[in-house]
């Protein structure tokens, strides 16, 4: 029950980008199309469940019983690097076909502040090792699912007419507020 | 002259907010308030400009292989020191600021500088570019923070416009408020730009 609500909360309640603010550089970056921002939404989900399980284990087995807390921030962007770059390497040798499909959205998710956004709070939540995989698992889809809704708006807007001046960035972050008004509406789903 | 070019240039020409469009998460997160933007800009600007001043001091010792990892220890060493700091002396601000202090890490800003300038010039203008960039940083962050606590609670720096009982537009400090503020901003930026051809 417990892992039902994290899910609810994490995937439309509180969605990554929507409602917290984080991932908004590849949000915009690469909502072009349909097509990339399942790929990039894939890549998200996979590098930020593993980083959460990696990031867990090192706060409660390395940090903690060592005192040196203060050094959460170093050693979480040290390991989110590190593991972008092993699941790389490991994709490119074992899964050439997803390392294709991925392309240049793996090496790019090391600058997407929601990774290590999402690490730490949940180490602020104080989650058990389950309940934070779940939720990065569930914060990683509810990126994707803003990412493919965003792509999707931005392929109609482009055969429209609008003010010049609204080209680019003021368009995507005006369609991303209506977006998110409309996810406000999930607010109160789950007490 | 050259020199005081370093300076200006984040603030309105290269604004690293309005026209750059780097740094995206905290200026949409923590403009809720005007002071909450100041508070996320000295601690942008406080990293920005150590971060700058040390790289550009360290790049002939810096292997050109791993210097995004050694640019991300350094600037995560500030950071560190930026989150120590504010947790003592600033608790409340600390509280608001929140998850925001510590992803100053992957904020794109210092990053970007520290790739695109402080690597190739010396500590002084490197200092320069620092202090503009984060300055602009700070005022374009506080003025989305005016706009949003004006329009969304009817005060800006904690004092008070309208009457306690007046209506406000409470969706300007809500998410959906700082996306519609930002795009308009940047909208008003271009056309602006485009006028006078800056």
């Amino acid at each position: 029950m417990e892992l039902i609500k994290i899910v609810i909360l994490a995937l439309i309640v509180n969605n990554v980008v929507l409602a917290q603010f984080l991932g908004i550089c590849p949000f915009l970056g690469v909502s072009n199309k349909v097509g990339t921002s399942v790929g990039m939404g894939a890549a998200v989900i996979f590098v930020m469940t593993l980083a959460n399980l990696v990031t867990y284990l090192i706060q409660n087995f390395i940090l903690v019983p060592l005192h040196i807390e203060f050094m959460q921030t170093i050693t979480f962007i040290f390991i989110i690097a590190f593991l972008v770059q092993v699941v790389e390497i490991i994709l490119k040798k074992s899964a050439p076909s997803l390392y294709q499909a991925l392309g240049i959205y793996l090496p790019l998710i090391t600058t997407n502040c929601a990774v290590l956004g999402i690490a730490i709070l949940a180490v602020q939540k104080n989650y058990n090792l389950i309940s934070s995989v779940v939720y990065a698992a569930s914060i990683a889809a509810g990126f994707t699912l803003a990412l493919i809704l965003m792509a999707g708006i931005r392929e109609q807007l482009e055969l429209n007419g609008y003010p010049k001046g609204m080209k680019g960035f003021p368009l995507s972050l005006i369609t991303a507020g209506l977006l998110s008004l409309a996810f406000m509406g999930f607010a109160g789903l789950v007490k | 002259m050259s020199v005081f070019k370093n300076f200006t240039n984040g603030l309105l020409k290269e604004n690293p907010t309005f026209v750059l469009v780097l740094g995206t998460c905290p200026t949409l997160a923590v403009t809720t308030a005007a002071i909450n933007g100041i508070g996320m800009g000295a601690a942008t600007t406080f990293v920005l400009v150590c971060s700058n001043v040390i790289i550009a001091a360290l790049k002939n010792l810096i292997p050109d292989k791993v210097r995004i990892a050694a640019f991300i220890v350094v600037i995560a060493t500030f950071v560190t020191i930026v989150d120590l700091v504010m947790k003592a002396f600033t608790p409340d601000l600390y509280k608001t600021l929140g998850i925001f202090i510590p992803l100053i890490v992957v904020n794109c800003i210092i990053l970007g500088r520290a790739e695109a300038f402080a690597q190739k010039n010396n500590v002084f203008p490197a200092l320069l570019d620092g202090l503009g960039m984060g300055i602009g940083f700070t005022l374009a962050i506080t003025l989305m923070g005016s706009i949003r606590e004006i329009l969304g609670n009817g005060s800006v720096f904690d004092i008070r416009l309208v009457s306690q009982e007046a209506r406000t537009i409470l969706i300007f400090i809500l998410p959906p408020g700082a996306f519609i503020t930002y795009g308009y901003l940047i909208a008003i930026m271009n056309s602006i730009k485009r006028k006078y051809s800056i």
